[in-house]
């Protein structure tokens, strides 16, 4: 596709390689420093998260340098292990098995093959309105009543989520703005860092001066003094980063507001389903982090906003 | 090497997390007995062992299923070496018991499903003879009783396309026949091991 390693984008690599190695650096001094038990633990869980950092940055990166078709296949198998992680915790009866089989192996490829041929009016609607309708057809035919609108909106919610919103990271990749062709690749790496950075420093905020909680029901950790000092330095590091975007720097706050608040809301609202599940985490795929969904639930929110705001301003 | 591909494969489709709650992998003689959701059961238990184990536990399975097609005897044969038994009509000479105490010899383990056949619920049914008889005859094999949760999910019954969904498996601790313990007290014991396992 139309992907090319040019200065901004070693800029913005070598940026994140650099903070990383100051992370595991800081993490390495934290591990010497610490000595209470309690401190142990959350430095230990700091630095499983600095290292799983480490293998995130390079898978993602591995993707970008084979250019749009890597990129889509990475976040296709995102979709597929968060669908999965999604649908283990949800119940499901037997009923629904060959529709679980269609969102799995169908719907799914499907929806990324449409983003690789850049076909936006049809990936646009595919999901809310033709596999809306499926569902429903195909549990139906299935024949099993029990709590059928339950389980036919969860599949759909499943599907929404990480599959629909997912898609919309690597659709980054097809918008034509002017003066920016073939250097999208750059936007979709601006994007998934803020979204990224907004959680990390949310939480660190958090750890360091955190105490007034936002929805302690929701999300113990989450307080106000995280939310309010994550989203204003990920907001100036977005605009510190306009240069590598079609944006201002003052356009470039403006999304990058947009970015990390989506982000915030989607941590919030997938704490919700898994406080509601009695789980922490959707899986343990990713050590220190949890599941793949527990990581990307800023970026399932925070996605198709940006697209649809980069799409209307700048296309 | 088509062995650990198959175990592979199995751990993928299965997303199976297996954990360890009463006992540790070990190559000493043990029946691990389980409830039974999904045609897979047996192979994700197989392929939760590591390798050294692996080789040498098999399956023991229903002989009318495993027979009907070239593909089944083939994987049955070749790939779990499982233990064909008669499930429909026992006889003297046709004794699932009998060939089950022969598959065990002295060195390897088995897999067995004491329910009988695959349920449709979450429920576990009570537990068949054969368990027992095999506690009684084998008093020096560690009985050792397996959860798995969420596989009906993945493979129902009557299904053959899989749903790629996570399942879990729990190996609990070992229990052994006790002295003058009946039949029903054993049974009961050993389904109640097996439910025991369920996270809450």
């Amino acid at each position: 596709m139309n992907l090319k390693l040019d200065k901004q984008t070693c800029w913005l690599v070598g940026g994140v390689l650099a903070l990383l190695l100051v992370s595991s650096l800081i993490g390495w001094l934290l591990s010497l420093r610490a000595t209470t038990d309690e401190g142990k633990v959350t430095v230990r869980n700091l630095n499983a998260r600095i290292r799983a950092w480490w293998m995130m940055v390079a898978v993602f990166g591995l993707a970008m340098a084979t250019g749009g078709i890597g990129s889509i296949v990475l976040f296709a198998l995102t979709s597929f292990l968060a669908l999965r992680e999604f649908i283990t915790l949800t119940p499901t009866r037997s009923g629904d098995h060959r529709s679980l089989f269609w969102i799995f192996f169908i719907i799914l490829p499907l929806q990324y093959y449409l983003i690789a041929i850049k076909w936006y009016g049809l990936f646009a609607i595919m999901i809310p309105v033709f596999a809306f309708l499926f569902i429903p057809i195909r549990s139906a035919m299935a024949g099993d009543c029990e709590s059928f609108l339950e389980r036919t909106a969860k599949i759909q919610w499943a599907l929404m989520i990480c599959v629909y919103c997912v898609s919309y990271v690597p659709a980054l990749l097809s918008l034509d703005i002017s003066g920016y062709a073939g250097q999208n690749g750059k936007l979709m790496f601006y994007f998934v860092l803020i979204a990224q950075i907004s959680d990390v420093l949310q939480y660190a905020w958090g750890k360091m001066l955190g105490c007034h909680k936002i929805a302690p029901s929701v999300s113990p950790n989450k307080t106000w003094e995280g939310f309010i000092g994550g989203i204003a330095s990920a907001t100036l590091i977005g605009a510190g980063l306009w240069w590598a975007t079609p944006f201002t720097p003052i356009q470039s706050a403006g999304m990058s507001f947009a970015i990390t608040l989506m982000g915030f809301c989607g941590g919030l609202v997938m704490s919700a389903i898994k406080r509601d599940r009695g789980v922490k985490d959707y899986g343990n795929m990713i050590q220190g982090h949890g599941g793949v969904l527990d990581r990307i639930d800023s970026l399932c929110f925070a996605a198709p906003v940006f697209f649809h705001l980069t799409r209307f301003f700048f296309t | 090497m088509m062995k650990a591909l198959f175990a592979a494969m199995a751990k993928f489709i299965s997303g199976a997390n297996a954990h360890w709650v009463g006992c540790e992998p070990n190559v000493r003689q043990r029946v691990y007995f389980a409830n039974h959701t999904s045609n897979l059961d047996a192979l994700v238990i197989w392929s939760a062992l590591p390798p050294e184990v692996r080789a040498l536990t098999r399956p023991v399975a229903a002989r009318d299923y495993w027979i009907k097609s070239k593909l089944r005897r083939y994987l049955a044969n070749n790939i779990f070496n499982a233990v064909l038994i008669e499930r429909k009509k026992p006889t003297a000479h046709d004794n699932p018991l009998k060939d089950m105490l022969k598959a065990l010899g002295d060195c390897h383990s088995l897999i067995i499903f004491p329910e009988g056949g695959r349920q449709t619920g979450t429920e576990i049914a009570p537990f068949k003879g054969g368990l027992f008889h095999l506690a009684k005859d084998r008093p020096d094999v560690e009985f050792v009783p397996v959860l798995l949760e969420n596989l009906n999910r993945i493979l129902p019954k009557g299904e053959f396309l899989p749903v790629p969904l996570m399942g879990s498996l729990s190996f609990g601790g070992p229990i052994k026949l006790e002295a003058g313990e009946d039949k029903n007290a054993f049974l009961e014991r050993a389904q109640n091991a097996v439910k025991a396992l369920q996270r809450k």
